[in-house]
């Protein structure tokens, strides 16, 4: 330190806290000596009025953090007004701060050789002994920068700006750290840093290694994340699934909350369900439905039922058989830009458990005999029950189909899976009165089934050609058991 | 209207005998060699590729007109009778923008003529540099343009988040390299030229060996022999190149990753280049410069403002001063990490922490292996020494016969058209007539967004010059705010200079910085090698409204003392 600059030098504003504005003008060994903030400040002034928070002063105008180059006085030192108590580098000189209270000093906050931001509270000051336990407990739950670090390793300037552990003040919050650490901030961090005015040295990196980046001063500063300027896009598929993610965050639509609601949270699997379906509103899908007589579907399920066949089984077949002469129904539109024909047919079928909702894949399906399919799917909807079933189960499905018959649901539409060309709807089989070609009446029965499907690759004709040939073969269904 | 005239000379150029050895130079480029650090030099234009232009002695003009392809397959006949006792006439080692050049006008000098290449052909500039970057430089600037909201406003338009996929884009790089390396391989073949495989090494006098590493190998001998081996990146010592987080350009064009923070050592033209792409795809950018300012080799008004709109509104800081002594990879959950020193102390600085470090300190000549023992040559630094005409110079000071040097290995002029220009420029002396290249007149150009361009003095460089030799330079500037086509696409940022002698109005240098600054520059660059006068160009009409213009305005608002005769005084009607 030296003397004769300061005498030079001009005396700033003096900087007091609220708290000692009104008290005595304290005692300076400089006669221009700078402002210090020296400061009773407490968080609860009924129960630790007499302990008080030595503050990093502010030396200079500019200044807006100093070194604690040595604490003159240690702890358990009896301090009188005007003594000197500690020596602080700032960004122009050393100085002396002197105490303007009588007291002990009861702990030491921020070692020497360790920075601090100014007015960030740097060493406790008890009234009387029997605060001293007290005031250390504070200081030692403030943090763990204790006054133990020895000054030697603070590394020569610029000084690493440990940030002081706060004691629980209001005070503009300094970091908890471990110590002094390497602030690492990417270039477009410290170009918007300066632009805001915020202190880096404040930030805790949130980066890779800890770094800070652009992010973190934005959100110090409360501003608005700048839109991504190149994210690398993978697929476009993810595209519409950030906009669709987005989209909610941007105008989050309040609703009326109706007193006595309970909320439940999301499972994992109603989550992705959720996720699936809002990913679903960006494919552009329209239905085409058709009338199929189930006559003899229902005869031939009688026949094989006791082999332990399932009707699901007999849809997933018939609806394979049919892929196999319409593969673009079969197919998929991953990138909006070509198709993609899958090489397998895969029938996944939704399937309604545990309140979730899962769609477990009958792969092959128009290669595997019905009594397989039947074994397959038994498997599958066991090891669904029990959470058993592997992504590849229930994720790998070229064609969906769902079935609400056996609640007597007549007809529905279904959403069509992202990823997948269609998915089919199938109602209940009711009787039902139908006239045939030659006019006679007669009663029938007669299920509706309803396909969506992904309009960038399947047209209305291709589905509807689809579902005559699903039609034949449901309606003459010998070729199910060959 | 008409606008356009083709002229067609053909390249009647006598054979004269041949001017061997003895003849002094009458164009010296001590001046350039003088003032410019060559590994800072490293950018490239690339010469067309089935076609060269010829350069004659300074000053002197010949212009050729592409022929039709008939006439190639009429030239490849000419490459079959060598000179008695010789394999070959010309055997050129390297087959890249240099040693291609060469060998194409060989040909059309009637020299039988091989090419020898260890690796592929092309070179550096075609597979590892300027071919595969300007691929990257295309997407950067699309990108740059698509992400500027305001910019794209104020034409009206609304532009969606410009995204884009890495790989396609790593993919364009590399079908425009082997594009142009197939380019440059039929261009050849369909000339004659025997492309031979395998490393290059000279024996003795005109006599090469070559074959690959672990085959036998075949001795030739040829009446001229022209080293073209080039250069590959330099990588200071401290440094540990991994490829993948610590990597070269060579690396970096392959485009494997796009790091969040790169640090680039090196601010010169591929330093930059490279900023250009990473900032565009979304990096974030350090610079390491050992020099005091960035972009040292600019002229310094142009590189300020280079900085002030390529550097400072981008997402990119800096280091100057120091030198990266340390560079350890990213490893074991570790980030990059790089040690600075002070480049006059060497006292530690700094220690960076990044995702990945580029290295961009220039490039190193290629030259090990190539025999200089056997004729008594010692490289430079590993630069192959030569004179004014591409003649290497042995350990004595003497002149190795029929032994020629040219492109990155002599490091004259790290560019691969300047390496061009120095091939075409020794087949000349070969073939009988003595020529040499005016490197004064050689333009470069860095491909940022906007482009840096320059050709000749920079002006610290013509003051110095205008001091010693006792003459007066002037500066005349005009800026792209005032040219019609540059303000129509709303690229107004950007200034053009030229330093010239007001006495007898000799160009001395230009420099261009803005849109399409690589293009405009030929203007000027042609005037140099033509020895064309202010005075005269200045009357050159330019189509309005083009960015030509902003040089047309240069021209004219230059002042050049009026008593200076005039080569056109009147407009002449034809």
């Amino acid at each position: 330190m030296s003397s004769s600059l300061l005498q030079s030098r001009v005396p700033t504003a003096l900087s007091f806290s609220s708290s000692i504005a009104g008290g005595t003008k304290p005692q300076w060994r400089f006669t221009s000596a700078p402002a210090v903030t020296f400061t009773r400040r407490t968080r609860n002034s009924t129960i630790h009025a007499k302990i008080r928070e030595i503050f990093m002063p502010a030396l200079s105008s500019t200044m807006t953090e100093g070194k604690i180059v040595s604490w003159i006085k240690s702890e358990g030192d009896v301090l009188s007004k005007g003594e000197s108590v500690v020596v602080v580098e700032s960004d122009k000189a050393d100085m002396d701060v002197e105490t303007f209270y009588d007291g002990i000093l009861a702990a030491i906050v921020v070692a020497e050789g360790e920075s601090a931001p100014v007015g960030a509270p740097i060493g406790l000051l008890a009234e009387t002994e029997a605060e001293i336990e007290e005031a250390k407990a504070k200081a030692a739950g403030a943090g763990s920068s204790a006054p133990s670090t020895p000054a030697a390793s603070a590394p020569s300037p610029p000084p690493p700006p440990a940030p002081v552990a706060a004691a629980p003040t209001p005070v503009a919050a300094p970091v908890a750290a471990d110590g002094p650490r390497k602030i690492v901030s990417t270039p477009f961090a410290k170009k918007l840093a300066k632009q805001h005015k915020v202190d880096i040295n404040k930030l805790v990196g949130t980066g890779p290694f800890g770094r800070i980046t652009p992010a973190d001063v934005e959100a110090a500063a409360g501003i608005a994340p700048a839109k991504s300027s190149a994210a690398p896009v993978t697929a476009a598929a993810h595209a519409p699934a950030a906009a669709a993610a987005a989209a909610p965050a941007k105008s989050a639509p309040t609703f009326a909350e109706i007193p006595g609601a309970t909320i439940v949270p999301f499972t994992t699997m109603q989550a992705a369900v959720s996720k699936n379906m809002i990913e679903s509103l960006s494919v552009p899908t329209f239905r085409v439905g058709y009338p199929i007589i189930t006559d003899a579907l229902d005869a031939l399920y009688e026949k094989v039922k006791p082999k332990g066949v399932t009707m699901t089984a007999l849809l997933a077949k018939a609806a394979a058989m049919a892929l196999v002469q319409h593969p673009v129904v079969n197919a998929s539109c991953k990138d909006g830009k070509s198709f993609t024909y899958n090489s397998s047919i895969n029938i996944a079928v939704a399937v309604a458990i545990n309140g979730g909702l899962i769609t477990p894949v009958l792969p092959d399906a128009d290669k595997l005999d019905l009594y397989l399919l039947s074994q397959k799917w038994k498997e599958l909807v066991e090891k669904a029950r029990s959470k058993q079933l592997q992504p590849h189960e229930y994720n790998s499905g070229t064609f969906t189909l769902s079935n609400l018959g056996m609640f007597g649901v007549d007809r529905f539409d279904a959403i069509l899976p992202p990823g997948q060309g269609a998915i089919m709807a199938v109602g209940a089989s009711k009787p039902t009165a139908v006239a045939d070609k030659d006019g006679y009446f007669s009663v029938k029965s007669q299920m509706l089934v309803n396909v969506t499907a992904d309009h960038r690759i399947v047209y209305g004709a291709d589905l509807a050609a689809f579902l005559k040939t699903f039609a034949k073969i449901v309606q003459e269904p010998d070729s199910l058991t060959m | 209207m008409q606008s356009s005239f083709s002229l067609s000379l053909s390249s009647a150029s006598p054979i004269t005998g041949r001017s061997d050895g003895g003849a002094t130079s009458t164009a010296p480029d001590l001046f350039f060699s003088s003032t410019t650090t060559p590994s800072q030099l490293r950018f490239c234009g690339l010469r067309r590729e089935a076609f060269s232009g010829c350069k004659s002695s300074n000053n002197a003009l010949l212009l050729k007109q592409l022929r039709p392809m008939k006439k190639i397959s009429a030239s490849s006949s000419r490459n079959g009778t060598p000179s008695k006792g010789f394999d070959y006439d010309l055997v050129i080692i390297g087959a890249g923008v240099g040693g291609h050049g060469a060998a194409l006008h060989a040909v059309e000098k009637g020299l039988k003529t091989a090419i020898i290449e260890g690796d592929v052909v092309g070179g550096t500039c075609v597979n590892r540099g300027c071919v595969p970057s300007k691929a990257l430089l295309a997407v950067s600037g699309r990108m740059r343009e698509l992400q500027n909201e305001h910019h794209m406003k104020s034409f009206g338009l609304q532009v969606a988040a410009a995204g884009y996929d890495r790989q396609q884009v790593a993919d364009h790089a590399q079908n425009l390299a082997t594009k142009i390396r197939n380019n440059l391989t039929n261009s050849m073949k369909s000339l004659g030229v025997d492309i031979l495989t395998g490393f290059g090494t000279v024996v003795g006098p005109q006599k090469v060996k070559y074959g690959k590493v672990g085959e036998s190998e075949t001795l030739i001998t040829a009446k001229d022999i022209i080293i073209a081996t080039g250069s590959v990146p330099f990588v200071p010592k401290g440094v540990e190149v991994d490829g993948k987080t610590v990597i070269t350009s060579d690396h970096a064009l392959k485009l494997e990753t796009v790091p969040e923070w790169i640090v680039i050592v090196g601010s010169g033209y591929i330093g930059l280049e490279f900023s250009d792409v990473y900032t565009a795809l979304g990096s974030e950018v350090t610079f390491v410069e050992a020099l005091d300012q960035l972009m040292p080799g600019f002229d310094p008004e142009i590189g300020k403002l280079a900085q002030r709109v390529l550097i400072n509104p981008r997402k990119i800081d800096y280091h100057t001063g120091v030198f990266a002594s340390k560079i350890t990879p990213a490893r074991d959950g570790k980030p990059v990490t790089i040690e600075l020193i002070d480049a006059k102390t060497k006292e530690l600085k700094d220690t960076l922490e990044v995702d990945a470090a580029l290295i961009a300190t220039g490039r190193a000549p290629f030259t090990q292996g190539l025999g200089l023992e056997n004729v008594n040559v010692e490289t430079q630094r590993g630069f192959i020494p030569v004179d004014e005409r591409m003649r290497v110079i042995d350990s004595k000071g003497k002149l190795v016969p029929h032994l020629y040097c040219i492109g990155d290995a002599n490091g004259k002029m790290m560019l691969a058209h300047a390496a061009s220009a120095q091939g075409i420029s020794v087949v000349e002396q070969v073939s009988g007539k003595d020529h040499v290249l005016n490197h004064l007149s050689i333009p470069a150009a860095c491909f940022t967004h906007p482009e840096i361009s320059m050709v000749g003095l920079t002006e610290p460089q013509a003051r110095e010059k205008a001091e010693k030799e006792g003459f007066e330079i002037s500066i005349a500037k005009t800026s792209f705010k005032a040219n019609t086509k540059a303000l129509a696409e709303n690229e107004g940022e950007g200034i053009a200079k030229l330093i010239y002698r007001p006495d007898n109005g000799e160009i001395l240098g230009v420099h261009i910085f803005g849109m399409h600054a690589a293009d405009l520059i030929h203007e000027a660059s042609n005037a140099m090698a033509l020895g064309t006068r202010i005075q005269d160009i200045k009357y050159a009409v330019h189509a309005h409204p083009t960015l030509s213009e902003v040089i047309d305005e240069l021209f004219k608002s230059a002042k050049v003392k009026s008593d200076v005769p005039s080569a056109v005084a009147e407009p002449v009607a034809v």
